[in-house]
């Protein structure tokens, strides 16, 4: 608030040349990341001189591709149309996770019976929900919704499960000597408490959602991220292959960001970490 | 219930507690305790002779294994609701809420007791100023010394005004002189309101500065010896009575 009061009062050149200066110093902070990346850009562009063009394609073609997708409406649509599956799906498998997660952290009969379902649940791979869905479902979104149910549902309720659990009895006792109802515990110790594994369960899953979505897809939609590989594939087009990974992987990076910043808004209670065990 | 019912009742109490192993713990046995309408007692004891056991009990987080227990003529266990707006508790650890600012914690009682939010923070901020807190009103706890968090927590009770003050070593974490400031701060509140008051310490002076009554406990959990305390004592005389004190729990711990 402060600098930004202060930056208003500065004229133009002035204001431009601190701009500048932020920007510089935005960027040395980020010099780790910005000279890895350079490093691998490098070696592929150099590569690419070496090798056939359809098996490793010049920066530039990728470049090329991926504004291609960017600039042009349909093609974004079939980014947010992964997207939307994603999300929908996630918001789906959160609110029945939720649900579940919570009955098993209050009530020690549905915790024993759902417990080892769900890590039962969770060793079954990816795949073999897509050719399940595949068998059981004709519906394309359906089969999408289904496996995106399937693979992220028990992520959350053990997630949110555990976050239950881990609510010290110290503070439950401390507020239940204040004889409080049943909703005043909820909403000032159960829910305050819960929320940093509700954010740990987004930031999981929606990893765990990306890949899964994208595998679902090649089957049967067409539409979507996954669609666009499977032509690229078909087609031998490695630039379009690798736009299309590289657009998606924008836009999971975006909403993981998104949580981040929630994440610094909602617990800001929380000790900020000092450095771990490097240093 | 008349004036001269005991307010606190604790007849043949037994809390064994059962680990998951099937393991049996008996932390409390044959406990039996009276306390009368404003009472001051401090209670003391080696270290796991079940004190804040029995204080769990007696705020009916627990429910006793056997025997009864009164708190102004109810069962704080089984008429729980009963209780709400009547016990005040100063606990052994700071138990802040961690994504609560000291003022949000210390008022956290009147938010359930459903005061308006004016006077929830003034009567918290006002709390925290006579603390010593005042410029650390919106810390997170973990922005705060060990300390100002026990502190924070004595606010937290000293916002309500319960009819049953409990005081789990509520002076252990501080230096000697601010402890002493504090513990003048909630003599004068107890003797003011004269609220019944139960104090769990290991600090035999402060046993004989705030408590009327002295409650020595042994393992597990039972009466050794309850005494009046000299008011008024000599520096000899309060020796005396430390040693006589300390001899109580050491001959208890030989026979143990
Ligand atoms: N929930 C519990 N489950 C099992 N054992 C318990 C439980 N709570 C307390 N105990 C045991 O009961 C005994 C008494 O514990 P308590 O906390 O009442 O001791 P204390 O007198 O308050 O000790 P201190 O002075 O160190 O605070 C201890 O041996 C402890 O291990
Ligand atoms: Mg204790």
């Amino acid at each position: 608030m402060e600098s930004e009061a202060t930056r208003s009062e500065l004229s133009p050149a002035r204001a431009q040349e601190a701009w500048h200066a932020r920007l510089l110093s935005v960027l040395a902070a980020r010099k780790e990341p910005i000279i890895s990346f350079g490093v691998i850009l490098a070696a592929w562009q150099v590569a690419s001189f070496f090798l056939p063009p359809y098996l490793v394609p010049g920066v530039g073609a990728i470049l090329a591709a991926f504004i291609e997708i960017v600039a042009s409406l349909t093609l974004l649509g079939d980014v947010l149309t992964t997207m939307g599956r994603i999300f929908l799906g996630l918001v789906l498998a959160f609110i029945t996770g939720t649900i579940l997660g919570v009955f098993m952290g209050f009530t020690e009969t549905v915790e024993k019976y759902t417990l080892p379902v769900l890590h039962f649940i969770m060793g079954i791979p990816a795949l073999s929900w897509v050719v399940f869905a595949i068998i059981w479902f004709s519906h394309v979104e359906t089969r999408i919704a289904f496996i995106l149910l399937a693979g992220c549902l028990p992520n959350y309720a053990l997630i949110i499960h555990d976050g239950i659990k881990s609510i010290s009895k110290e503070y439950l006792d401390m507020l239940r000597a204040l004889r409080p109802t049943r909703k005043q515990l909820f909403s000032k110790l159960i829910l305050p408490g819960m929320i940093p594994a509700v954010l740990t369960s987004w930031k999981v899953n929606l990893g765990l959602a990306a890949r899964v979505v994208i595998v679902a897809e090649l089957v049967g939609a067409t539409r979507g991220v996954g669609n666009k590989l499977l032509l690229a594939q078909e087609l031998f087009e490695m630039p379009k292959a690798i736009a299309w990974t590289l657009v998606l992987v924008t836009f999971l990076l975006i909403s993981q960001f998104v949580i981040l910043f929630l994440e610094h808004k909602l617990l800001r209670w929380r000790p900020a970490k000092q450095g771990g065990m490097a240093t | 219930m008349n004036a001269a019912d005991p307010v606190v009742q604790m007849q043949d109490v037994q809390m064994v507690f059962t680990s998951v192993d099937g393991d049996r713990f008996t932390a409390v046995e044959g406990l039996d305790l009276e306390v009368g309408s404003g009472d001051v007692v401090a209670i003391v004891g080696k270290t796991g002779c079940g004190k804040s056991t029995t204080f769990n009990l007696l705020l009916g987080l627990e429910r006793p294994t056997s025997g009864s227990i009164q708190l102004l003529g109810h069962d704080p266990h089984k008429e729980f609701d009963w209780f709400r707006s009547k016990l005040g508790v100063i606990f052994q650890t700071d138990r802040l809420l961690p994504w609560r600012t000291a003022l949000e914690n210390a008022r956290v009682g009147l938010e359930i007791l459903d005061y308006s939010e004016k006077e929830q923070n003034d009567i918290a901020l006002q709390w925290l100023h006579k603390l010593e807190l005042q410029g650390f009103e919106d810390a997170y706890p973990h922005e705060l010394s060990g300390g100002m968090r026990q502190r924070v927590g004595m606010a937290r009770a000293f916002c309500l005004t319960p009819e049953i003050f409990f005081a789990d070593e509520a002076f252990g974490h501080l230096d000697q002189s601010t402890a002493r400031r504090l513990r003048e701060v909630f003599l004068e509140l107890v003797t003011e309101s004269r609220k019944t008051c139960l104090l769990i310490t290991h600090n035999i002076h402060e046993a004989l500065e705030i408590g009327s009554r002295l409650v020595i406990l042994g393992k597990p959990g039972h009466v050794l010896a309850d005494m009046e305390t000299p008011t008024n004592a000599t520096r000899a005389e309060m020796a005396e009575f430390e040693d006589r004190v300390l001899d109580i729990i050491e001959a208890n711990e030989v026979v143990g």
